[in-house]
């Protein structure tokens, strides 16, 4: 019995070690020693205060309006069809432009169907589709159809940001040494990061398309070890107040969350008023949600905000 | 036979340990590492956007809250921590009278007994505050109201003369009642009414249904139903939750929810004015949902499809237009 044990135990210890060795292995990326510059705790990208903004010159927000538009990259599955649909209805409307890529095509929707089924190469496709296409769109959304994203504050977060810097944000995560993006809470891309992607993407050692690990690491995983290589590193986007914009939960979750962790302030305790993103929600709920965002106001409020964004053509949930 | 056993375990444990850590790794440990990314020092979070507009606030509403003791705690509250904030005054209606505080009718409790607290709530409004108020809502503890959006329906009614207003529903009477759970409003002159019809004996406790009833009594002292829907024919107080209407529909018969309705009911995006007033059957957590979409999410610069005469003013810097999405 004894001898079983100390088998069961040794089989333990030497399964842990395997798993942290590969682990190590597989996030250590010889390419990152960039002296200084490797030592960022966390990276922020805050939305612009309302001062900063009165203080801009009017040619300068002339300048502005025309650099903050957004390109939508979304992903899609037909298994995920009511999400897609939602999409398609609901906040996709207020991109700039909205591209639906699928890994194989459905009768019922249409979309750039890249015939893949592997997520990383998927996403890689995408990106690289969506470069070519920019056309004169200096922004990238990229998210899947189950995100929710209200792309008016996504612009407002980026306004005084410079596309031709390399921006990578979102929801920012760590695991072992690498800082990413969240997937589920979408990623948002500057130009200059995405041309920088699309050169790294092409290189199979640094960048190999069916990833490093010998066990696959989610995509938005690899996207962080690929961008990092180009120098270009993740951020958490957040509000002036230091709110993270990017949720991965609902907003029914977040407020719960809030209930119990500030019973006397809810609602300010929870989420930004500025939100980007929110993930996990069903179909109906994204269109309660456009009610909620674009419609339902209380009389008498005026923002005096420094850009108006007009609403989309031939929609009316908004 | 023993070493197959024993290479068996062994192998057990090395899976087990491997994927104990690979679990580890990629969990909660490392999702309150990213917590330093976030920092919400909610002790600042500042409202970045102008007060309310007081200008309106020449129309005094009293909102009185049907509720009972067991659910002071579990909603009432709730209903405090929200949009009960925004009445001019605030009373919760109860059998008995606590430290909430709640007002004791001397009614108890009951599903049977819920005219009688309305007839008796109307009287002591009548009673101590015809002379501070303008209009009086009725709402549940489980209605959420948008106070300004209220006041601003109000605004086109005259509290002199005989009003009675909310969501209109069809049934049991010519001119049909209002419904109790979406929140009805009575004007000075139709409480006047009211509490004139029971001292007269004009109005009796003739049945439970506490709407239905109060519409009765209503149409007997000849108070008048007003319209509440908004300009576009779009309804403003809500017996049911946003998602029972909103939501895009093929069409269909009504819904078991609408039957009642008076005015045709609309399905899908155009059912609900952006200036909606009320929504029933609210939960706790969709009361601070509904707090937060209302008060604070929005879209940034969004500029709104639906103006009513609004008296926003353009300020000095016009803001730049930026082209809709194609």
């Amino acid at each position: 019995m004894l001898s079983e044990g100390g088998s069961f135990m040794k089989g333990m210890a030497m399964g842990g070690i395997f798993c942290l060795g590969l682990s190590l292995f597989g996030s250590f990326s010889p390419a990152t020693e960039h002296g200084p510059g490797e030592q960022h705790h966390h990276h922020h990208v805050k939305a612009p205060s309302k001062d900063e903004l009165t203080r801009l010159s009017d040619g300068h927000v002339l300048e502005l309006v025309n650099q903050v538009r957004v390109s939508c990259i979304i992903m899609v599955q037909p298994k995920i069809l009511v999400h897609w649909a939602a999409a398609l209805d609901t906040w996709s409307k207020h991109c700039d432009k909205a591209v639906f890529y699928t890994s194989e095509s459905s009768k019922a929707l249409e979309a750039v169907d890249l015939n893949e089924k592997d997520d990383w190469a998927r996403l890689r496709k995408a990106l690289n589709h969506a470069y070519e296409n920019a056309g004169d769109l200096r922004w990238f959304f990229v998210a899947k159809a189950t995100t929710f994203a209200i792309i008016e504050n996504l612009k407002h977060l980026v306004l005084t940001k410079d596309p031709e810097e390399p921006f990578y944000l979102g929801n920012a995560m760590k695991s072992g040494e690498l800082e990413y993006v969240a997937y589920e809470s979408g990623i948002v891309l500057s130009y200059e990061a995405l041309k920088r992607l699309v050169n790294v993407l092409q290189d199979e050692e640094k960048c190999p398309e069916r990833g490093h690990a010998l066990w696959a690491m989610s995509e938005d995983k690899q996207l962080a070890v690929c961008l990092k290589y180009t120098g270009v590193f993740a951020e958490n986007g957040e509000d002036s107040h230091g709110k993270g914009l990017f949720n991965s939960k609902s907003v029914d979750s977040l407020i719960t969350d809030s209930m119990r962790e500030n019973p006397t302030n809810v609602v300010e305790g929870c989420c930004s008023d500025l939100a980007v993103t929110f993930n996990d929600m069903s179909p109906n709920q994204m269109q309660v949600m456009m009610f909620g965002v674009y419609r339902l106001r209380p009389y008498g409020h005026d923002f005096h905000d420094l850009l108006v964004f007009q609403p989309p053509e031939g929609s009316d949930n908004d | 036979m023993k070493n197959l056993t024993s290479n068996f375990i062994f192998t057990t444990g090395l899976l087990m340990g491997f994927f104990w850590i690979h679990f580890l790794l990629d969990s909660n440990y490392i999702k309150e590492r990213r917590g330093h990314f976030i920092k919400h020092d909610h002790h600042h979070a500042v409202k970045n956007r102008t007060p309310v507009d007081k200008s309106n606030g020449t129309i005094r509403i009293l909102c009185w809250i049907m509720t009972m003791p067991k659910h002071l705690e579990t909603r009432t509250q709730h209903v405090r921590a929200t949009w009960a904030k925004h009445c001019d005054r605030v009373l919760y209606m109860s059998s008995e009278s606590t430290d909430f505080p709640t007002v004791g009718l001397n009614v108890s409790e009951g599903r049977e007994n819920l005219y009688w607290k309305t007839i008796r709530a109307f009287q002591f409004l009548h009673q101590h505050h015809m002379h501070d108020m303008d209009w009086f809502l009725k709402a549940d503890d489980d209605t959420f109201v948008v106070m300004e959006n209220l006041r601003h329906t109000l605004s086109r009614f005259d509290t002199e003369k005989p009003w009675y207003l909310g969501r209109r529903f069809a049934p049991f009477l010519k001119k049909g009642y209002m419904s109790g759970g979406a929140g009805y409003v009575l004007s000075k002159e139709a409480l006047r009414r009211f509490v004139t019809g029971f001292q007269t004996g004009k109005c009796t406790h003739f049945s439970d249904l506490e709407d239905m009833a109060l519409g009765k009594c209503m149409e007997t002292m000849e108070v008048e139903l007003g319209d509440t829907r908004d300009e576009k024919g779009r309804q403003t107080f809500h017996p049911f939750p946003l998602d029972h209407y909103v939501i895009r529909t093929p069409p269909r018969r009504r819904p078991w929810y609408m039957i009642y309705d008076f005015y045709t009911p609309i399905e899908g995006p155009g059912c609900c004015s952006d200036l909606a007033v009320s929504f029933h059957y609210i939960p706790p957590p969709q009361m601070y949902v509904l707090e937060y979409l209302t008060h604070h999410l929005r879209a940034y610069g969004y500029r709104h499809r639906y103006h009513p005469d609004d008296k926003t003013n353009p300020n000095t810097t016009e803001p730049v237009e930026v082209q809709s999405p194609t």
